[in-house]
């Protein structure tokens, strides 16, 4: 399996991603499932201008691969690439980027939600939201934990 | 705000300490250098809290705040020594 984690500041371009992904993997991929974070503009009652996002070099990078390892000890997949962005982020901008390709459609749409569920509880960031009350850092929710708890351990 | 020339610039017996997110801001610092007197987390801990005003100590010993050294979490018994890196990492989330 081929695996990739990037954190950038500058936006990611979607399509060319997806078509990257799709020739990295030959004919050996029957389904990639993609996923596109973005920036909501609101946040329990208040509206949001923007969201700042900080990480720690080496450590987010890091547990980003402990992330997309645990997926591939549970899944059989092909290619797995995170794209994630940090810095000043606007309403609307794309702020993650998740590519799982396998051979079949079941572990390509599983591992992209495994992914995506432990980024929010087990990635290195910190994420502010620039409300219109003031700026806000904000953690993992009660409901996240309940999503990524609710992955059993492999067999 | 680089972390390894940060940690360069640290004296002999003491070590970086960086802060990230919620607690850069409440120290209102990166990086701080503290004095290394007892080479456990716990005890380079109990140093740092007494070079922090109290709404700063207030911020980095919350519940849920951890310690990395050298990009590992760590607990209070775990050794830390001259040259580490040392991070105080609020709670995290991504996506």
């Amino acid at each position: 399996m081929r695996s990739e984690v990037r954190i950038q500041r500058e936006d990611f371009d979607f399509g060319a991603e997806w078509a990257a992904c799709r020739e990295r993997c030959g004919g050996a991929a029957g389904a990639i499932v993609a996923f596109g974070g973005l920036v909501r503009d609101r946040a329990s009652n208040d509206d949001v201008r923007g969201l700042y996002l900080e990480h720690y070099p080496g450590m987010t990078e890091a547990s980003i691969e402990r992330i997309v390892g645990e997926a591939a000890e549970r899944w059989r997949l092909e290619d797995v690439l995170v794209v994630h962005r940090v810095g000043e982020l606007a309403p609307q901008a794309q702020i993650v980027l998740v590519l799982v390709a396998s051979g079949h459609r079941p572990d390509a749409f599983a591992a992209a939600e495994f992914v995506m569920d432990y980024l929010k509880t087990d990635a290195v960031f910190w994420k502010k939201e620039r409300r219109r009350q003031g700026d806000v850092w904000i953690a993992a929710t009660a409901d996240d934990r309940v999503r990524r708890e609710g992955w059993q351990p492999p067999p | 705000m680089s972390v390894a020339s940060a940690t360069a610039a640290g004296r002999a017996e003491s070590v970086a300490v960086h802060f990230f997110g919620s607690l850069r801001e409440a120290v209102g610092e990166q990086t701080l250098t503290v004095e290394l007197a007892e080479a456990t987390v716990g005890g380079l801990k109990a140093r740092l809290r007494e070079q922090l005003p109290a709404a700063a100590q207030a911020a980095v010993f919350a519940p849920g705040v951890r310690v990395a050294v050298n990009q590992a979490l760590v607990s209070d018994d775990d050794a830390v020594a001259t040259g580490d890196e040392v991070a105080l990492l609020p709670p995290v989330t991504g996506g």
